[in-house]
């Protein structure tokens, strides 16, 4: 073994947003051995970004809510992608999840009765997501990491872990890491890891992700032979920051909807009622008076049509500003400003009050913002057993965006942080109940572990070769460009081609600088996530010759009801030997149709009862 | 040519004159150089790290509506990439890019540069009060640490009303003053601007600072827990040598009132415990009502409103500025 620090434990868990914390709250629980390793400091993670809540049918404030309703919802939000499974034990078990956190401290907003209140958001049929103002995911992430804390959780902070370790039976057996403050290298062997890295967002430029974002997950567990599903769905948010450029693409919470806000064309247009789309147009309000009706009592109109899933209105801006209505910086107006009084929108939404003030200069309480789409989450990610979040390789677990299914081909908004919550939880007990199972003990392989650090120093040592940041941009500029919210084959295929070319020149960058706390070299460490999970991007979006969901093809406009039915499954030949980017096994990822899990008689009734 | 300054919130923070290496870096004090244009920017940054270091200067394009972080973005992308800075969100949600911008402790996130005087050059340096580990970013881990001291949440039992209804009951105007203080995004400025630990190092280790004031707060003042911190925050924590001076206040970025709506009723329940004689007579002549955080979890779901006028400090230290 090279001589570098040594970890052992019974749960590896790698990420500490919810769904890390989560796991780890309930392995800690179980008294297994557990540690968490997170990227950047504890309670920075991309939970704490989220904004308008998290859903969970509680009946709160309509009392009609059930599980069924979220599931059908969550299903029909997904253009059917999901897996039926994990969508119906998450609407099941998210009001539990919920009511837990406020076991643990956490401090909801409160209906009149003194419940938790809950808010409106798209695709969601009744008011549903419990909420903080505009801070929830704060709120989540920090009851849970209090939570972890008093429980006495092992927190490895600012660690990067490169690489998952398989045993000689291909049994996941731990990861090779390294500290970011001091570059010092470190092992962990574990009977059971969890991978709860999130999402894929910094190969876009305008995305409202951060830069821990970089599909580190999803690529190690494509490493390690594990299959990825669905990764052609992409979510763009519809209503990212647009102006100023520096700012363009942070998020802008769709509870600014939920709360009566409406996007405007130039003409000052309500244009959302052009793009109504026939799945939805049994439950859409066709008429602003009908429309305005809804917010205060749900049974006097139909939705708004700004509360569509979020593809669709998404969709609807692209156009807009395509067909030259758009804003002064190409965007779309949303304006809550001539909807409500100033008092209610400072307290409704007081983070976005204070983002626009601080950082456009816009006071929305009296002018409308600018806002368009912006790369925001994936729904496709690791092939999971619903039940216990095991991967396709054993000893492997993922949990929240990393993993693949639960929203199928596009996520409601508010689904994020129950997702988090339900599976964060059944990872840790799948974790646990495998590490129980595994006997002997667990060994790294000391060449394996060389490797990895050789590959990872490799952009120190090297002179006169390129910048990584360089890379990183034109990697965000090929894939806005050719991999964005509208797609089309002969674009792709040239995305493939330039991923090709970014790969060879992240193999020989260089980076300046010592070993610590250096974010170029970090930056060159991530590229390698980066370039494989856009890889797996490109290839799905070039086999799913459909449009459904958070995927849209120009030269194939509309669903196919034989594409419907199937999972665009893709993992690469050898796993093993995919040591080091460049080599032609990372290159050859296997892409093949595989049919969805069939849902029960009894649930795919629900779609064919009248609203 | 002068020593380089080691410390970065030496009284003379002027640039040193070594010469950065790269290309469009141009070093040494603004002016004793060919002038930037007038669209330029000149960001004077510290780097180094537990050793020592020293400011340096770089100069870049100026572009609209930019905040403090984007320009460093830029000096890492073209004149540094080894320039090391924490950051997350970008949106003052997350607190991790806190620093020390023009000598005042901020996000660079949420610090426009158009909120700085225009044509000078913008000065970076990192957080005084923790140890520099490079560049921009400092050790934190304090504040973890004092984190795994504070008695965690503990909540009373359900009624059985609320065992029908599946969750606590509780009032929003009850719920709203625990809530102020879990805005808190942890970005550590007022730990970092708090006399008592910038100035002593030697105090580090029997005082918890602002943020955990306020999570201590939010805790006795939350509506379900009946777990008792007053001692430890008198005889552990060091409450009694906060002088309110508002310091932490005037930082927040969220804006949390942490003196008058934290520290000052902490310090009031304190003296309470401790039956303090003179804050006693100070109470029966303002006649205010004090309840243990155990008696107001008896009378759940709604607990006593904390006062928040200002007490007598309990330390007997004078209470000196505050606005």
């Amino acid at each position: 073994m090279p001589d570098i620090e040594t970890h052992d434990f019974d749960i590896l868990i790698i990420g500490a947003g919810g769904a890390g914390l989560r796991a780890a709250i309930e392995a800690q629980a179980k008294g297994m051995r557990t540690a968490l390793v997170c990227k950047s400091l504890l309670g920075k993670a991309h939970t704490v970004m989220a904004e308008g809540g998290v859903a969970a049918a509680m009946g709160n404030v309509y009392s009609e809510d059930n599980w069924k309703v979220h599931f059908r919802d969550t299903m029909r939000g997904g253009k059917m992608l999901n897996n039926w499974r994990m969508a119906q034990l998450h609407a099941q078990e998210s009001p539990d999840r919920v009511r837990e956190l406020e076991e643990w401290g956490a401090l909801f907003d409160r209906t009149k009765d003194g419940l938790i209140l809950q808010r409106d958001f798209g695709g969601h049929r009744y008011a549903r997501l419990a909420h903080v103002g505009d801070r929830t995911g704060l709120e989540i992430i920090r009851t849970l990491q209090q939570k972890a804390v008093a429980d006495g959780l092992k927190v490895f902070m600012e660690v990067k872990v490169l690489r998952l370790l398989r045993d000689a039976d291909g049994v996941v057996s731990g990861a090779v890491a390294y500290r970011r403050p001091t570059g010092e290298f470190l092992s962990f062997s574990a009977k059971a890891v969890v991978l709860a890295t999130g999402g894929v967002g910094k190969s876009w430029m305008y995305t409202s992700n951060s830069w821990e974002s970089t599909g580190d997950g999803h690529a190690m567990a494509l490493w390690a032979g594990a299959d990825l599903i669905d990764m052609e769905c992409v979510q763009f948010h519809p209503t990212g920051m647009v102006w100023p450029l520096s700012v363009r693409g942070i998020l802008v919470t769709e509870g600014v909807r939920g709360d009566g806000g409406v996007l405007r064309n130039s003409d000052g247009k309500r244009f959302m009622f052009g793009y109504i789309p026939p799945m939805f147009a049994a439950e859409t309000a066709d008429s602003e008076e009908e429309a305005d009706k809804w917010y205060d009592d749900h049974t006097a109109g139909r939705r708004p049509p700004e509360l569509l899933p979020r593809d669709e209105v998404a969709r609807s801006i692209n156009s807009e500003v395509k067909a030259g209505r758009g804003s002064p910086h190409g965007g779309v107006f949303l304006d809550i400003a001539s909807r409500r009084t100033p008092e209610d929108i400072r307290r409704r939404l007081p983070s976005m009050y204070h983002q626009f003030k601080e950082l456009a200069g816009v006071d929305i309480t009296a002018e409308p913002m600018e806002v368009g789409p912006t790369c925001h989450y994936i729904m496709g990610g690791v092939r999971v057993d619903a039940d216990s979040t095991a991967a396709t390789v054993p000893g492997l677990f993922a949990a929240g965006e990393v993993a693949g299914g639960m929203h199928g081909s596009n996520r409601l908004g508010g689904n994020s942080l129950s997702d988090l919550l339900v599976f964060g939880r059944r990872a840790g007990e799948g974790a646990v109940a495998f590490a129980e199972g595994r006997t002997g003990s667990v060994s790294l392989d000391e060449a394996e572990v060389a490797a990895i650090i050789d590959a990872a120093v490799a952009p120190l040592q090297r002179e006169g070769g390129e910048n990584p940041y360089a890379v990183h941009q034109d990697l965000q500029r090929t894939m806005q460009s050719l991999v964005g919210i509208i797609r089309t084959g002969s674009e792709l295929e040239e995305a493939l081609g330039a991923i090709e070319e970014l790969e060879e020149r992240a193999s020989a960058v260089s980076v300046g600088g010592g070993i610590a706390y250096n974010p170029g070299w970090n930056m060159a460490t991530d590229l390698p996530s980066m370039l494989t999970v856009s890889r797996a991007v490109a290839q799905g979006a070039i086999n799913r010759k459909e449009s459904r969901g958070g995927h849209t093809r120009d030269d194939f406009p509309t669903p196919d009801a034989e594409m419907g039915k199937v999972n665009f499954v893709q993992r690469i030949e050898q796993p093993d030997a995919a040591g080091v980017l460049g080599t032609p096994s990372v290159r050859t990822i296997g892409v093949g149709p595989e049919p969805l899990p069939v849902m029960p008689d009894e649930l795919a009734a629900l779609f064919e009862e009248a609203h | 040519m002068e020593e380089p300054t080691t410390d970065p919130h030496a009284e003379e923070t002027a640039p040193s004159e070594e010469t950065a290496e790269a290309t469009n870096v141009v070093a040494g004090v603004p002016g004793s150089v060919p002038a930037p244009s007038t669209e330029d920017v000149t960001m004077v940054i510290w780097r180094g790290d537990e050793h020592g270091g020293e400011f340096a200067t770089y100069h870049l394009p100026a572009q609209e509506g930019e905040v403090v972080l984007d320009v460093v973005h830029r000096v890492q992308a073209t004149h540094a990439p080894d320039l090391a800075c924490r950051w997350n969100c970008k949106a003052g949600k997350c607190g991790s890019c806190s620093a020390e911008i023009n000598g005042k402790p901020s996000l660079m996130c949420m610090t426009r540069m158009d909120s700085l005087p225009p044509g000078e050059p913008v000065t970076i340096a990192p957080m005084k009060t923790f140890p520099v580990i490079r560049d921009l970013v400092t050790d934190v881990s304090y504040n973890y640490e004092v984190a795994k001291r504070i008695p965690p949440f503990e909540p009373r039992p359900k009624t059985a009303d609320e065992e029908a209804a599946g969750g606590y009951r509780m009032a929003q105007i009850d719920v709203e003053r625990s809530q102020e203080f879990r805005k808190c995004i942890e970005c550590f400025l007022c730990q970092d601007v708090c006399h008592v630990i910038r100035d002593h190092e030697e105090n580090k280790t029997a005082f918890a600072g602002p943020r955990f004031f306020a999570r201590s707060a939010e805790l006795e003042m939350h509506p379900l827990d009946v777990n008792d911190r007053r001692e430890l925050l008198r005889e552990q924590q060091g409450l009694g040598k906060c002088n309110i001076t508002k310091c932490c206040t005037e930082v927040c970025p969220e804006h949390i009132k942490i003196t008058d709506n934290a520290i000052i009723p902490l310090k009031e329940r304190v003296v309470d415990a401790s039956y303090d004689p003179i804050a006693w007579l100070g109470r029966k002549i303002l006649n205010r009502s004090k309840r243990t955080a155990r008696e107001a979890a008896a009378s759940a779901p709604s607990k006593g409103p904390a006062a928040i006028q200002p007490s007598e400090p309990v330390s007997g230290v004078p209470v000196a500025g505050g606005d």
